[in-house]
């Protein structure tokens, strides 16, 4: 049976001791090859979870586990696999797509680095524009570059903070296709943190509700419209938001 | 190439990059050293003409004096504004969550750091020999080993710059053009340690640059190498050394805890 992608066991994480966690005690474990995401609202914690799961931060409590690797202790064996893209972390916007692309794969020690940026370039449609520097791009064009950039090193682990923040519908859909088609193509696992409820209705398998840092319930995304006895995903953020229902 | 040397060429590839598509950044990096020789290299000229019978020998201390001190400058500016142009890209969340080892980033910024030297103090070594006939070469073999501690130096500087920019943000960017500067008086760059004050003494010797400079007049001045002096400024660029990469790892996992590496230039 192989390894979870995600293995966390009691993460908390507290930024003053006066103040209350940000997260606190998430249990979880995401298979591998499956696509889950994080749900809340501002200040839940998804954030703060990425970050603990990417190593930029340190847990106050717990341990995550990414691909078999302690983070506390060898999370440099677990960046190699995985990859992250936000809206939010920025690519050096003097630099062409093309060497932006090349540094990552200098960075993630991508074999024959030159095919790879050609076979993303072809299939996150750069071609047109590898040669233009990044900060001249739309905000679609930006997004696919960054996608292309968390594609780079063929992650088993794919962790995406907004991937459709600020895309117009037909972008975001086509952004969520492609998403779909790597994970079934590679069997990599896709941890996302979104606001967009029908982008996680779709594309998720498994959601964590947080609210004031922890697991409030969850679920497929299925599983929570019925249990909440709602409509959609969005009526079931709602209740959970406000605190208006619970699942039966 | 190796997993490491190749996440160090990454760096570096992502910095020349820059350059090569901006030619006010390449003149950026010369212009201080060369106008900095114009300036000195005058008022060397009109000194000179003033005191016939030591004027080659005034004219060395003082022009070497500049292009060495601009040396520890460059070498330290290389460093930290390398790291700063990660800042001001919003990049570092990407540099931090790549499987990039801290030292392999210190690796890269130094690679930076003597590149932007080379390019910047080597207009001013040659505008040195065409315009006032000195040439640096003219302190011999132990030139090499006076660029290398220099440029430890620089680099223990900015490796706590870094460090500070880690701990209090964007608001410690200043230090990475100023804090070198403020060194100056107490380097003994155009001036013997002697001179200074007995209980400012201390303080200097205590500068791997004081020693790299007492080594230079020696050289000149006495036509020997003062491999106590050289000794001495080796040792102090090891402590600096030490001393700075401990401050760094600490700030740097002092913002992993704090959850800083995301918006550290905010």
């Amino acid at each position: 049976m192989p390894l979870p992608a995600i293995e966390a066991q009691g993460l908390t994480k507290t930024y003053k001791d006066s103040d209350p966690p940000a997260v606190a005690g998430l249990d979880f474990s995401q298979p591998a090859g499956s696509t889950w995401a994080l749900l809340g609202g501002n200040g839940a914690g998804k954030s703060t979870t990425i970050a603990m799961l990417l190593g930029l931060l340190v847990p106050s409590a717990g341990r995550v586990m990414v691909l078999g690797h302690d983070m506390a202790r060898d999370r440099f064996a677990a960046l190699a696999r995985m990859n992250f893209s936000s809206p939010y972390v920025a690519l050096p916007h003097r630099l062409t797509v093309a060497e932006n692309l090349h540094v990552y794969a200098h960075l993630y020690n991508v074999p024959k680095a030159k095919e790879r940026i050609a076979e993303l370039a072809e299939r996150l449609q750069l071609t047109g524009f590898l040669d233009r520097p990044a900060g001249q791009l739309s905000a679609g064009q930006k997004t696919r570059v960054a996608i292309a950039k968390s594609l780079i090193n063929r992650p088993e682990l794919l962790l995406l903070d907004e991937p459709t923040a600020s895309l117009d519908p037909d972008t975001g859909d086509w952004v969520r296709s492609l998403l779909e088609d790597y994970r079934a193509e590679t069997g990599a696992a896709i941890l996302l943190a979104s606001h967009n409820m029908a982008e996680v209705e779709r594309l998720a398998g498994h959601v964590l509700m947080l609210k004031g840092g922890r697991i409030v319930d969850q679920g497929s995304p299925a599983d929570l419209i019925a249990r909440y006895g709602r409509d959609d995903l969005e009526q079931v953020f709602l209740d959970i938001a406000r605190g208006q229902g619970r699942a039966a | 190439m190796s997993g490491a040397a190749r996440r160090v060429w990454g760096l570096m590839y992502r910095h020349l990059a820059l350059y090569r598509r901006s030619w006010p950044r390449v003149l950026e990096l010369m212009y201080w050293p060369v106008l900095q020789m114009l300036v000195w290299g005058f008022v060397t000229a009109w000194l000179a003409g003033a005191q016939n019978n030591t004027a080659s020998v005034t004219a060395g201390v003082l022009l070497g004096g500049v292009l060495l001190w601009e040396v520890t400058l460059r070498s330290q500016m290389g460093f930290a504004i390398s790291f700063l142009e990660e800042i001001w890209s919003r990049n570092l969340g990407h540099i931090f969550v790549a499987p990039l080892r801290p030292h392999e980033l210190v690796a890269g910024l130094v690679a930076m750091s003597i590149l932007r030297t080379a390019i910047g103090v080597g207009p001013a070594v040659l505008l040195a020999f065409l315009l006032y006939g000195f040439g640096i070469w003219t302190l011999g073999p132990a030139l090499v080993l006076y660029f290398t501690a220099l440029m430890a130096m620089g680099w223990a500087v900015a490796l706590g710059v870094t460090a500070l920019i880690l701990r209090h943000g964007a608001g410690a960017e200043a230090l990475a053009w100023g804090v070198l500067f403020g060194l100056a008086p107490f380097s003994a760059v155009f001036y013997p340690v002697s001179v200074l004050p007995g209980w400012l003494q201390p303080v200097s010797l205590a500068i791997p640059a004081s020693h790299v400079f007492e080594g230079m007049r020696a050289a000149l001045l006495e036509g020997r190498i003062a491999w106590d002096h050289l000794a001495y400024a080796f040792g102090l660029d090891l402590i600096w050394l030490g001393l700075a990469a401990w401050l760094f790892m600490a700030q740097f996992q002092a913002a992993r805890v704090r959850g800083a590496l995301l918006n550290i230039g905010e």
